[in-house]
């Protein structure tokens, strides 16, 4: 499907530029064009498809769905967690749809579920990844990030911790919901479809951008492996050294992933790469300030500490199996 | 006509405010904008995602920023 991109990329670096093939400058002016173009067509297809399905669904349909009584409490976990990569979230939502859940009776563990879905299993990264590494790795990273958010819920259920939320929460009453959300027509779907995709590209293209940069960058001049023996499969502490360096980089999740494929290359091993990605979009800083208006710190404290033991036993687990 | 933005003052919540003044600028509407910051009263319309935009206290639509054109359609309507 790239092979016009990569002629294009071709072209450009030794017939516009005129830079000599096989020099260092070439293979990383070469790579980046490549890269650019390659990453954004699949991004925007990716992120499109993605914002189609979501449209369908709404936190106020998720609700309503998750607050049947009587429900089987694993399938509620699934449920929530499924749900939470579907439906659109912006971290700035996550006071009211935290508040909105546990007011409809929702319990606490599966609304964890859901709200540690929707930030791990992101679009971008989606897309990303699957740009980079093709369908394998981005299914398990779906799959892995399903996995620790029904796992997450479960435990922070069981441990009985609703005192640790804040008083408040439970006094405030939600009104009605009354969004005709279901009423839009396929064409007007497909128009904010398109729009939202845009706005979302907008946003994240500088970081992406800088991404490939960088990662153009090592390519055409740090030789392949030079990592490998910091970060690499045979050091135990790699991987819960890189979930605890993507904490606080939230902001910058969409120019670190094309970088994954260069940390590949030089030697770090998948399931580190795997974790510091998702270290960096599901615990991020931002988000835990806003929560914390909801729950109390030590409620927060065990969110952290459970999302953070999730991600560091996947990045074990892939290093494993993947090597 | 009263014209409630919803939101914990999140970029998205600016940037609606400023498309619903200019949709109103546009029509030539003589309305009040408020700023809804207060997560309970954000709750008591039922709104779980922000940014919302309230139209005399109904609720229109919620987490997304509508553009200047879609807005100007609801005013219209609501006038």
């Amino acid at each position: 499907m790239f092979s016009p991109v990569q002629k294009f990329a071709d072209f450009v670096t030794y017939n516009i530029f005129k830079i000599p093939q096989n020099s260092k400058l070439a293979s990383a002016v070469n790579f980046f064009i490549f890269d650019t173009i390659k990453i954004f067509i699949l991004l925007f297809l990716i992120v499109f498809v993605i914002t189609f399905i979501r449209s369908f669904f709404s936190p106020e349909k998720t609700r309503e769905i998750l607050s049947h009584k009587n429900q089987n409490i694993l399938l509620a976990h699934i449920l929530a967690a499924l749900l939470g990569i579907v439906t659109p979230f912006c971290s700035c939502s996550a006071v009211p749809l935290f508040i909105g859940f546990v007011e409809a009776g929702i319990p606490l563990g599966v609304t964890f579920s859901y709200l540690i879905a929707a930030p791990m299993v992101n679009e971008v990264a989606l897309g990303l990844l699957y740009a980079n590494f093709g369908l394998k790795i981005a299914l398990i990273y779906v799959l892995s990030g399903e996995i620790i958010a029904i796992v997450s819920g479960i435990v922070i259920g069981k441990l009985n911790l609703e005192k640790y939320v804040e008083d408040y929460v439970f006094k405030i009453k939600v009104g009605d919901v009354q969004i005709a959300e279901d009423k839009k027509t396929l064409n007007q779907r497909l128009k904010e479809t398109l729009e939202f995709t845009i706005e979302l590209i907008k946003k994240v293209w500088v970081f992406v951008v800088v991404g490939i940069g960088i990662g153009a960058f090592l390519h055409g001049y740090i030789p392949t492996g030079a990592l490998a023996k910091i970060a690499g499969k045979n050091n135990p502490f790699a991987v819960i050294f890189a979930t605890v360096l993507g904490i606080p980089l939230y902001s910058n999740a969409a120019g670190i992933i094309p970088l994954v494929s260069e940390f590949r290359r030089l030697g770090i091993s998948m399931g580190t790469s795997l974790s510091f990605m998702m270290s960096v979009t599901a615990l991020s800083l931002p988000e835990m300030i806003l929560l914390r208006r909801v729950l109390k710190p030590k409620l927060l404290a065990v969110f952290v500490a459970i999302v953070g033991c999730g991600i560091i036993v996947t990045g074990y687990l892939f290093n494993f199996i993947l090597g | 006509m009263v014209i409630k933005i919803l939101g914990g003052g999140c970029a998205n919540c600016k940037k609606l405010m400023e498309n619903a003044k200019k949709a109103a600028e546009e029509l030539g509407i003589d309305a009040k904008f408020e700023e809804v910051k207060d997560i309970e009263k954000i709750m008591s319309y039922g709104v779980m995602r922000t940014p919302a935009l309230v139209v005399d206290e109904k609720l229109i639509f919620s987490g997304r920023v509508a553009g200047v054109e879609e807005i100007k359609e609801v005013l219209k309507k609501e006038a």
